[in-house]
């Protein structure tokens, strides 16, 4: 169980989506979120979900994946659903009782809200799905260090990234000693209502904190005696490369956004 | 003499911030090039600092610590002095830095700004000198505290230092673990000439070295061959410091009146010994 937190949300497969340069990805998610947003008819979601489908196939990734990803967003979007539906005034009237009124321009419009959302989050963690943590951090610092001109930390960053991934399940093999450790004097961290329980967690994080700190002192004298003096000067192992299949899926991204403008400036308000 | 010494002190003096007395006072020794040499002591004696004044992570009060010919209190020598001094630390998990064990051999390579290319070679190298090319894509929290201590050394092996040192390296890992980290660096000692400065409270460990300096308060009170310092017994003991079981065996016997001679430091030098005192005519036959 260890084993598989490190990689987050990463589904570890290969394929033609995996193994794009993360840069890329980074910037056609950006891409994909735009065209969510210009997107103003059900013809450009349904374009946009064909999109998402065809990328998921493409990655190897299923497709229950992708739904579990809405999970935690499910509250919201239920709720966006509902006040669109109660709050969205409207003509063509079709239910109505007390004071609830549902209109045709009411529901399509929380249809219209609720799948922009679910598209958003779904195309977002399809990125997650298909690029390990590693590699996020890595496109990420490349795509930042523009900005170190404004003395931006873009390096700092991602080793930052780098050292929090490394040390994960360390200190969750070290929660796990305190825990069996404090339960083995009679700690009770199970029951009570929330309150007890917060204050049973105290002796739980104190010694894991007072380590993580040790740990940090040790990794920081460690990383120093090994050479390690910033960002500057640094070489790399791992480097980034673009390949054709990057330039193709830019191609294919470049081709959804014009289509989705397109789609905003023809079918502007026809929902339908 | 200065100029053939891997790393001398001279009369280097420290003393930690908050600290009352000096955690090392007045050292003076010098480490010849391809030596193994062990420093032994116990918690608190200072022999921690001693690793970290010639790693130039810390300056000393007084004195000079001359690293393969650089004083580390030039601060422009600094990365030179760590490239070619490489330091192993007591716990395996906080000095691993990247998620995957080549990453992490890597790590050196990238901060002294070696070319790509030349980096795979010899991580490669250095991994294999370790024998830890078989694990070069796992993640390091899959490994043994053994295992991590051998990435670490191949780490630095990466960097081609001139020197290692172990800062207690094996304090923190399994009897095997501790075998398996002390014959790798023994190995390399032998096979690549790599000086070694391994500092232990582990006599045992100590006992395998070339020359032997044991530290308390702060002090080189002992200095010499394994045989030499163990043949200190009750100093050794009046420093809390143990010696082998031989050597014990055999000081006690020697107070026995039995005419042993000092230095017994193994089972196999014990037995050669009462051999020739049961028969001495065996030899002379």
């Amino acid at each position: 169980m260890l084993n598989n937190i490190t990689m987050g949300q990463y589904y570890p497969v290969d394929s033609v989506i995996h193994r794009l340069d993360p840069r890329m990805k980074l910037i056609l998610s950006i891409a994909y979120i735009v065209a969510v947003f210009l997107a103003n008819s059900f013809a450009g979601y349904i374009l946009l979900a064909a999109f998402l489908l065809f990328v998921c196939h493409m990655a190897n990734v299923p497709f229950r994946l992708l739904l579990k990803g809405l999970r935690p967003l499910r509250m919201i979007i239920v709720i966006t659903f509902l006040l669109n539906l109660f709050l969205t005034p409207g003509d063509e009237v079709w239910i109505s009782f007390w004071i609830i009124r549902i209109t045709r321009e009411s529901f399509l419009q929380a249809l219209f809200y609720s799948l922009r959302l679910a598209l958003l989050v779904a195309g977002t963690s399809l990125l997650t799905l298909t690029t390990s943590p590693i590699a996020l951090s890595d496109g990420m610092e490349v795509l930042l260090t523009p900005l170190k001109k404004i003395h931006f930390p873009a390096h700092e960053l991602a080793m930052m990234m780098t050292i929090a991934l490394r040390f994960i399940p360390t200190l969750l093999e070290e929660t796990d000693k305190i825990m069996k450790a404090q339960m083995a004097r009679g700690a009770d961290f199970e029951s009570g209502n929330i309150l007890v329980r917060a204050k049973a967690m105290v002796p739980l994080l104190v010694p894991l904190f007072v380590s993580a700190f040790r740990r940090a002192g040790d990794l920081a004298m460690a990383m120093e005696s090994r050479c390690y003096h910033g960002g500057e000067g640094r070489t790399r192992l791992r480097v980034l490369k673009t390949t054709r299949n990057d330039w193709i899926a830019l191609g294919v991204v470049a081709l959804l956004l014009t289509l989705i403008v397109l789609e905003g400036i023809f079918l502007k308000g026809v929902l339908f | 003499m200065q100029h053939d010494a891997m790393i001398s002190l001279e009369n280097v003096s420290f003393t930690y911030e908050e600290a009352s007395s000096p955690a090392l006072s007045d050292i003076s020794a010098s480490i010849r090039p391809g030596e193994f040499v062990a420093v032994l002591g116990h918690n608190g004696s200072g022999k921690s600092t001693l690793a970290k004044l010639i790693n130039a992570l810390y300056t000393p009060a007084e004195g000079n610590v001359v690293v393969c010919g650089y004083n580390t209190r030039e601060e422009k020598l600094v990365w030179e002095i760590r490239r070619r001094a490489g330091m192993i630390f007591q716990n395996p998990d906080n000095q691993i830095v990247a998620t995957v064990v080549k990453e992490d051999v890597a790590f050196g390579l990238e901060n002294l700004g070696v070319p790509t290319e030349e980096m795979l070679p010899r991580i490669e190298q250095a991994l294999s000198a370790v024998r830890m090319n078989k694990y070069a894509d796992s993640a390091p929290h899959t490994l043994s505290g053994g295992q991590k201590q051998r990435v670490a050394i191949a780490g630095i092996l990466a960097m081609e230092p001139s020197v290692i040192i172990a800062d207690e390296a094996t304090a923190m890992l399994d009897p095997s673990g501790r075998k398996e980290v002390l014959d790798t660096v023994r190995m390399l000692n032998r096979t690549k000439g790599i000086t070694v400065l391994w500092i232990t409270h582990f006599m045992e460990e100590a006992a395998l070295a070339d020359r032997i300096f044991v530290v308390t308060d702060g002090k080189v009170q002992i200095e010499g061959t394994p045989a030499e310092v163990f043949s200190h017994v009750e100093e050794m003991r009046e420093m809390h410091l143990d010696v082998p079981p031989m050597t014990a065996l055999s000081n006690a016997l020697r107070m026995e009146g039995l005419p042993l001679p000092a230095g017994i430091l193994t089972v196999e030098n014990m037995v050669q010994e009462v051999e020739k005192l049961i028969c001495p005519s065996k030899s002379a036959i």
